[in-house]
């Protein structure tokens, strides 16, 4: 057992921290820190710098463009990028359509696809969530019917994140509605210009609008659309949700929030002297990050692991990293809230024009917690991640 | 970045993973705690033949050089068994203070009677009012001639009835709560004015308050400097609090283990309970705090090593906080899946829950190392 970072691995992260010092722009970190939404702009000039530098899809096979790093280096990557803070890949093309291509696809998708999703050419959804089924996915009913060299897709998707950007969308689809209900699904990809799709936003209990409705009405889509075989959609979509765990603790990006409540803690004042002086505050900040240090340690037995035994089927440790990060989170934008007081307030109506200043420090910190209740639902519910560990972990 | 035990790592706990298999199943538990002082000398005997008293001493001094993974291995698996063998008291703390200051005369005097498990050692270091505060010692030792004479009260020093050599720590120089002038003396349990009452404590173990009346002790019995000690004590209380986490840890895991196979066995309403998605949340909830304490006591047992001295007590301190928070969690929650059953002393699960309530009020509660993280500026 050893806790050291090798010395390659610190010279890396030294590598890692100054090309996000010296390449990240100023007023998208700043925008992160302060929890505003970024513009689709501002995302996609920073993912081609990343892309430009050989980092855009770093995970990914060597030959479709990844870097080739060790788990432990991957690990050090997000936690950087996390905790500067940078935007991260996007996941819906990076991590999720982008795997599932490279290794179900046929050449031909590999070729039109992988460079456009490295370099956000085209900006992904995901086509998973309907309006009846949420953590039981396996119910959905959108339906794709095949009619010569066409499917003609039919149906209700939702909280497509960020679907107001995207030129492309994955698509679960029923295909075999006789079959049973794991076993007649699809996995097709197609454009969000089709003739026939429509985005509806739904806007947030936090004002924004990051998730959609997405409907699909005689939507054509070519047949070579679909990835691998068809009616073997459900075994691709529980490979993708699989990846799609790998850094849902998001470590780093507590860990920044926890030094913007000290920051903040120091200046704002609460019985004449910063709030940070009092006791009980201080307490439960220290217990937050204890929490947060146990669950850094958790996922480095994770890392370690995959590193040293290779990653193999998802390991149910990833779902004590789900619970126990989104249950962080969620209390970093609590503290926050605590912090701020009765400033919590004040509804920030005109965004980020620079139009008040006095605000900006405070803007987005209600939006932000009533914003992370979303952690502990998506992504399979914390629920659902305790029906995982209960079956698969403790054999209940 | 390895979390792996090495090949010995592994031999030693598989070594002592058998041992305990074979020798401290429950029933086997409840006849050591009718010997004498509460434990067995036998099974005392048997961990002495492995090698595991004498596993943290160096070489030189007749030991097997284990360092602190070794001594993690080993409390986890007499966590996980529940074993009522004073090694926390003998091994960690006493050892500790040999190891780390003892000169090689006090080395050769104690060393080789613990590792051959003929000798047993006890920390006298709490005080009526000191509660978790190292520096706060009214207990004290005035020179005399080239030895010392110690006048005090030492209270719930484990394994105090039964030890051959107590370790004292008392005051040299200066007021109740001053940093310095606080000392370590190694004090023959049978010189003259010890007084000791023994009691059983709560979770099966045995202490003894112990009264110093004008004892009087030589030139050789202060381990380090007399009159600045308080770092070598807050050394090995960190290392005591390091291996109570590793106790906590496998006394969890037992305790889980215990509650899933419960139920999965226990039927009601025609179904075993273990079938209720409520308990089944409940018993994912603990594998989580049981989890989270494993990462933190591996954290702590790896910054035993840290260079910087406040940095390992703000580890220690911080993985103290989990374990008893973990700990709490854990241990309530398996008795209440247990049901009825669980509040009987005759199922072995509130034997476990006992042991691990003592360990989140030794050396520190949850609260008080918390206070010490906040206070130390934090972990970030």
């Amino acid at each position: 057992m050893d806790l050291a970072f090798t010395k390659e691995e610190q010279a890396f992260r030294e590598e890692v921290r100054s090309f996000f010092r010296d390449n990240v722009p100023p007023d998208t970190r700043r925008k992160l820190v302060e929890g505003r939404h970024l513009s689709k702009d501002e995302m996609v000039t920073w993912w081609r710098i990343l892309n430009k530098k050989g980092w855009g899809v770093s995970h990914w096979p060597k030959q479709y463009g990844g870097t080739g790093w060790t788990s432990v280096q991957h690990y050090i990557f997000n936690e950087e990028l996390q905790s500067y803070p940078a935007p991260q890949p996007l996941a819906f093309g990076v991590s999720m359509v982008g795997p599932v291509i490279y290794t179900f696809g046929n050449e031909e998708q590999k070729k039109q696809y992988l460079p456009r999703i490295a370099n956000v050419d085209d900006w992904w959804c995901q086509g998973f969530s309907e309006p009846g089924s949420g953590s039981d996915l396996a119910s959905l009913k959108t339906k794709a019917e095949r009619k010569g060299d066409k499917w003609i897709i039919n149906g209700q998707k939702t909280w497509t994140t960020l679907a107001q950007h995207a030129d492309m969308i994955f698509c679960l689809c029923r295909t075999d509605a006789t079959a049973k209900k794991q076993m007649g699904i699809s996995f097709i990809v197609f454009s969000m210009k089709s003739k026939g799709v429509t985005v509806r936003p739904i806007q947030t209990i936090d004002g924004g609008v990051e998730v959609n409705e997405v409907f699909f009405d005689d939507v054509e889509v070519p047949y070579e659309n679909l990835i691998g075989e068809e009616n073997k959609g459900w075994d691709y979509a529980k490979f993708l949700l699989g990846n799609e765990r790998t850094g849902i603790a998001r470590v780093g990006v507590s860990k920044e929030r926890l030094r913007r409540i000290r920051d903040l803690a120091s200046k704002v004042e609460s019985g004449g002297k910063p709030i940070i002086q009092d006791a009980a505050f201080r307490d439960k900040l220290a217990a937050c990050e204890i929490e947060l240090k146990a669950l850094e340690l958790t996922q480095l037995r994770v890392v370690a692991d995959e590193g040293k035994h290779g990653k193999g089927k998802p390991n149910p440790a990833s779902s004590v990293l789900k619970i126990k990060g989104s249950e962080i989170q969620q209390t970093t934008t609590e503290l926050l809230m605590e912090v701020i007081g009765p400033f919590a307030a004040p509804y920030d109506v005109h965004g980020d024009d620079g139009s008040n200043e006095a605000m900006d420090w405070t803007a987005q910190i209600a939006p932000s917690y009533f914003n992370n209740r979303k952690v502990s639902i998506y992504g399979g519910s914390n629920e659902i991640q305790r029906n995982i560990i209960a079956k698969a972990v403790l054999g209940l | 970045m390895d979390f792996d035990l090495n090949e010995e790592q592994r031999l030693l706990k598989e070594s002592i993973d058998g041992l305990l298999t074979d020798s401290y199943d429950f029933e086997s538990r409840k006849k050591y705690m009718k010997e004498k002082g509460g434990w067995s000398r036998t099974v005392w005997g048997k961990l002495a033949e492995q090698g595991l008293l004498g596993l943290p001493f160096a070489e030189a001094d007749g030991g097997f050089g284990g360092g602190g993974v070794e001594t993690m291995i080993v409390m986890e698996a007499l966590g996980k068994a529940l074993v009522l063998e004073p090694y926390l008291a003998t091994v960690v703390i006493g050892g500790g203070f040999l190891r780390h200051a003892g000169s090689d005369a006090q080395k050769a005097a104690h060393v080789p009677g613990i590792v051959d498990g003929s000798k047993t050692l006890a920390f006298a270091q709490l005080e009526k009012n000191s509660r978790y505060d190292l520096f706060d010692v009214t207990t004290t030792a005035k020179k005399k001639g080239d030895g010392w004479v110690i006048d005090g009260e030492k209270f719930v020093v484990l394994n105090g009835e039964n030890a051959d050599t107590l370790i004292v720590t008392a005051r040299t120089k200066g007021e109740r709560r001053d940093k310095s002038g606080i000392g370590v003396f190694l004090v023959p349990a049978d010189a003259k004015g010890v007084a000791k009452k023994s009691y059983p404590t709560q979770d099966g173990l045995h202490a003894a308050d112990i009264t110093f009346t004008g004892v009087e002790v030589g030139a050789d019995a202060a381990l380090g400097n007399p009159d600045d000690s308080l770092a070598l004590i807050e050394r090995v209380v960190d290392e005591a609090r390091i291996a109570l986490c590793a106790e906590a840890v496998g006394l969890m895991d037992e305790s889980l283990k215990t509650t899933v196979e419960y139920i999965k066995t226990r039927k009601q309403f025609g179904v075993a309970i273990g079938s209720f998605q409520s308990l089944q949340h409940r018993a994912s909830d603990m594998f989580v705090a049981a989890e989270q304490a494993r990462s933190m006591s591996m954290f702590a047992t790896m910054a035993a090593d840290f260079e910087d001295a406040k940095e390992r007590s703000n580890a220690v301190a911080a993985a103290k906080v989990q374990i008893g928070k973990s700990l709490k969690f854990v241990g309530q929650q398996a008795i209440q899946l247990h049901g009825g059953i669980g509040m009987t002393m005759e199922a072995k699960i509130g034997h476990y829950f006992k042991r691990l309530t003592m360990i989140e009020n030794s050396f520190g509660d949850t609260d008080y190392h918390q206070r010490r993280v906040a206070d130390g500026g934090g972990l970030i």
